[in-house]
């Protein structure tokens, strides 16, 4: 960091709020979706379903009461992030409701619906609580500790659940908890304190070897740490998908805020040792790999456990949709094993085809270029940390989760940012979008003018 | 920041754009390998989303095929044959994993999936209605078909009979026994279905078999028209009272046998009228004609009525041939439909067909036309003529000779009151086998004929003493009987 925030602040021009356009967008996006609902009923049985207006008035007013709290207690915030969070959650809301007409269990298009709801109540109530994320910066460390304590909780006993094999859930009551999902948040948010208060340390301390800086021995030991938790979620939670996430965005948010090529350098040898090392010692992540190299092997897609069976149906469905898809309603999303979780891509691959995997893709790119945007333009080094550690977070979930049903890396479970049944995700995506929302406010609103402007020039001239 | 911010958008940018390319790999190049492997069901379960097309013959009154809708969620449109055994090798079948016959070759019609009918496919896409195909009406003659199918089965033989116009090549009946019945193939279970085909597969009768088209066989005495018709067209000052030599016993350069006459009869005084030889179906005269015309007469006067030449069909066919080239002796059997000449009971019927349209030969067809789910035609019976057989003065001489056969010949067992039938009988020798294939070809009435028939009765399935004239002859004029009836 060689350029001072606030020097930076007029490059980014102070446009209108842009609250009119935004409900203009809110509104679209709700039709899209109830459209898509009505789509799904004429599919599977000629008829709009009841519930179009049940589910889809639901929605809507879910929404605009977000805007409405949005609109109220952060006025200038980005106008594009609402929509696009609402189209992409309601459409995944299609899709469940979807897979719940095939009669696949676990899918549930009302528990979704509730689930957005919680999630806008707590999106509201970031918003409203939350006056000024830099409060987070104070808690670097509490949120450090609540992010780890979230992440081994399933290890811990009574609490601890293990479901389809990964140890990643925890049991309140009769919910099911995955607190994976709140500590990523909790974890960005130390990070982006952390490494505020360190960078210059880890940025510039250290000594030249052929053509690279080297950090020092003794500064490895945050990376090394992080490094270490990740293959501790690996090893005793079997959960590949949150190790990769948690680490990656760490070493992205290191090189964002050190300037530093070295750290992600370093980041990608541990990455590569860790990978190797647990592909050795343990029977799945080994399996995953040569899943991912020859799915349609029959010795590997007959496999009982970790095998190719389910990934092949996924690519089977992408496949089957062509350029339009089946249309909703008309594809086989019974065919996949958990369609309505991990593979709900491979539905909207199938029964909206490319156009439809296009569109959606290009959605969420958009959610996280609004995200980068409010980093370029936050005006203190944690904001932009934490809004860019967000928003990179969300980007490398989408690719680590839709690259692996697509067989581009090989698969590691994760849900589908706003689309996959399960509150926990649902809800800390929600907050992850509210902190966005504070942070855009913070950084459109126009810095407050100097009354003595003029005076001041004056008497800087006489 | 905002350097490395950028960096760190780019790579986002990246990681989204190979998720992008990924899906259009996916979609565009890996989604063909994904569509046939066998481990991907959604073939199977899609065969049954469409509203197939129906599958009827005279103009739509009568269904051979139809689609009914279960309401069933897994397997919504199941076909059904009504008259499935009857009209079995023609309409084929349409299975969980193949199909064959007409629902094989009109398939992208029937399923919707034809060119033309993209519109159509795009308003019930968007009105998310299921995919509906076209139908497909037939040129068989319901009445005649059913007259062949009882007779023919009723005898218990098994054989062939296909009959057609003329005029426009439409094909009025096509029977092959033994038959199937393809709703057992038709049913939604793999497994099943799997079985009942094994089971036909298996059968040594062949009931899947369609022996109109799919097999050849020695034509016989039947096939002494294509050599009159060469040796007619050959030297237009020759006609039906030409006299030819009709010794007892032909002798047949380079080989000790002689080639003789049909259970070693004289016929007539040693030299004959061709009309006389063709009525009694004397063998010596015409081995002598083909031995005297040669091969390369021989084979361009075959040519001309199709023979050897791949043929356009709505069926697969067998290929056709009068026998390679080879001692002159072989040139005497094949001009008596022996040897190696192999003929299918459609190309037979074709040669009856093109000697009653004065010498035209038409292309044959069983499409009557084709209808979209919206009710107007796409595509419409055209008649096409594929060549010149003879002259037409030439056909008038054959014709004559034909009507000679069945009423004074070996063919009167054909013969229909009030009506002038022209016909050849043939009796063929198959291999080593001591019984005869019966054939016989004919058309009705000879002044304007209305339909041209084959009928085969396989070896064996007859008894040893079977000839065409005793076993082929009455049902072919039951067959064409009814075919008149019903025109």
């Amino acid at each position: 960091m060689t350029t001072a925030p606030v020097a930076e602040a007029p490059a980014v021009p102070m446009t209108a709020k842009r609250r009119g356009a935004q409900l203009v967008m809110l509104a679209f996006a709700i039709v899209v979706v109830m459209g898509a609902y009505a789509s799904v009923g004429l599919g599977i049985n000629g008829q709009i379903p009841s519930g179009t207006f049940t589910y889809g008035l639901g929605l809507a007013a879910l929404m605009f009461a977000a805007y409405g709290v949005l609109a109220k207690w952060a006025p200038w915030a980005d106008p594009l992030l609402l929509p696009l969070v609402t189209l992409v959650n309601g459409l995944g809301l299609v899709i469940i409701y979807r897979i719940e007409q095939t009669g696949q269990g676990g899918a549930s298009a009302t528990n979704q619906l509730m689930w957005t709801a919680l999630g806008v109540v707590m999106f509201s109530a970031t918003l409203i609580v939350l006056k000024d994320h830099r409060a987070l910066q104070r808690l670097t460390y509490t949120m450090g500790f609540i992010g780890l304590g979230l992440l081994v909780m399933p290890l811990l006993p009574f609490v601890g659940r293990e479901i389809n094999g990964a140890r990643i859930w925890i049991g309140v009551g009769p919910f099911t908890i995955q607190p994976a999902e709140f500590s990523k948040l909790a974890l960005v948010i130390f990070f982006a304190g952390y490494l505020v208060a360190k960078r210059d340390v880890l940025a510039l301390a250290g000594r030249r070897l052929l053509f690279i800086d080297l950090p020092r021995a003794r500064d490895l030991g945050p990376v090394l740490a992080t490094w270490g938790l990740s293959l501790g979620v690996l090893i005793l939670q079997k959960d590949l998908g949150s190790s990769l996430l948690v680490f990656g965005t760490f070493i992205v948010m290191l090189y964002v805020a050190t300037q530093r090529t070295s750290w992600v350098l370093i980041g990608v040898l541990l990455f590569i040792g860790g990978a190797v090392l647990a592909g050795q010692l343990f029977g799945h992540v080994q399996a995953r790999f040569e899943v991912w190299l020859h799915p349609e092997a029959p010795e590997f897609y007959d496999r009982e456990l970790g095998g190719s069976f389910q990934l092949m149906q996924g690519l089977f469905a992408f496949g089957s949709g062509g350029i339009l898809g089946t249309g909703l309603g008309e594809g086989f999303p019974n065919l996949i094993p958990l369609s309505f979780s991990d593979f709900i891509m491979a539905v909207v691959g199938e029964e909206l085809g490319l156009t439809g995997l296009m569109a959606l893709l290009m959605v969420y790119a958009l959610i996280v270029q609004r995200g980068l945007r409010t980093a370029l333009a936050a005006r203190d080094p944690f904001s932009k940390l934490l809004a860019g550690g967000l928003s990179f977070i969300l980007a490398w979930q989408v690719f680590i989760i839709v690259g692996g049903v697509t067989r581009l890396i090989p698969l590691t479970g994760l849900v589908t940012p706003f689309m996959s049944a399960g509150g926990s995700a649902l809800l800390a995506n929600w907050i992850l979008i509210a902190l966005l929302v504070r942070m855009s406010d913070a950084a459109r609103r126009p810095p407050p003018q100097a009354i003595q402007n003029e005076g001041l020039t004056q008497v800087f001239t006489r | 920041m905002n350097g490395t911010l950028k960096r760190a958008a780019v790579a986002c940018m990246v990681m989204f754009g190979l998720l992008m390319i990924n899906v259009n790999y996916l979609g565009a190049v890996k989604a063909g390998d994904y569509s046939t492997d066998n481990r991907n069901t959604r073939s199977f379960y899609k065969r049954y989303a469409v509203d197939r097309g129906w599958i009827t013959a005279n103009n739509g009154k009568t269904t051979l095929a139809k689609t009914v809708d279960t309401k069933d969620a897994e397997f919504r449109y199941e076909r059904e044959y009504p008259n499935g055994r009857m009209y079995a090798h023609v309409l084929g079948f349409f299975a969980p994993e193949s199909a064959r016959g007409i629902e094989l070759n009109e398939n992208k019609l029937l399923d919707g999936s034809d060119p033309d009918l993209v519109v159509g496919r795009l308003i019930d896409f968007v009105s998310k209605k299921p995919p509906k195909g076209a139908s497909v009406d037939l040129t068989l003659i319901p009445a005649a078909q059913k007259v062949a199918y009882d007779k023919l089965r009723a005898s218990g033989k098994r054989g062939a009979v296909v009959a057609l116009d003329p005029k426009t090549g439409a094909v009025q009946v096509m029977v092959s026994l033994p038959t199937y019945d393809p709703n057992e193939l038709a049913i939604p279970d793999r497994g099943k279905v799997a079985a009942a085909y094994n089971k036909l597969a298996d059968d040594d009768t062949d009931p899947l078999l369609n022996r109109v088209t799919e097999k050849t066989y020695p034509p016989g005495s039947t096939f002494k028209v294509v050599t009159a018709a060469a040796f007619l067209e050959a030297d237009r000052s020759r006609d039906p009272e030409t006299t030819v030599p009709a010794p007892q016993v032909l002798d047949l350069p380079g080989t000790t046998a002689g080639l003789p006459n049909y259970g070693g009869a004289a016929c007539g005084s040693g030299e004959v009228t061709l009309r006389f030889a063709l009525e009694r179906s004397c063998n010596t005269p015409f081995g002598q004609i083909g031995m005297d015309l040669g091969w390369d007469t021989m084979r361009e006067e075959s040519a001309k009525f199709g023979i050897g030449e791949p043929i356009d069909f709505d069926l697969p066919t067998a290929g056709t041939t009068i026998g390679p080239e080879i001692e002159t002796a072989a040139l005497a059997q094949l001009a008596i439909g022996q040897r190696d000449n192999q003929q299918t009971p459609l190309q037979m019927a074709q040669i009856a067909s093109a000697i009653a349209n004065s010498g035209v030969l038409m292309k044959p067809t069983l499409i009557n036309k084709i209808t979209d789910p919206g009710g107007s035609v796409i595509e419409e019976l055209k008649p096409s003529q594929l060549d010149e057989a003879m002259s037409g003065e030439v056909a008038d001489e054959l014709k004559q000779m034909m009507v000679s056969v069945i009423t004074n010949g070996t063919g009167t067992g054909a013969q229909i009151p009030g009506v002038t039938v022209a016909g050849k009988t043939g009796t063929a020798e198959a291999g080593d086998a001591p019984a005869p294939h019966a054939w016989f070809i004919g058309f009705a009435p000879a002044e304007d004929p209305k339909t041209a028939i084959c009928v085969f009765i396989e070896a064996g399935s007859a008894g040893n003493d079977a000839t065409g004239g005793g076993t082929a002859a009455p049902l072919a004029r039951d067959v064409m009987q009814a075919v008149l009836e019903a025109k």
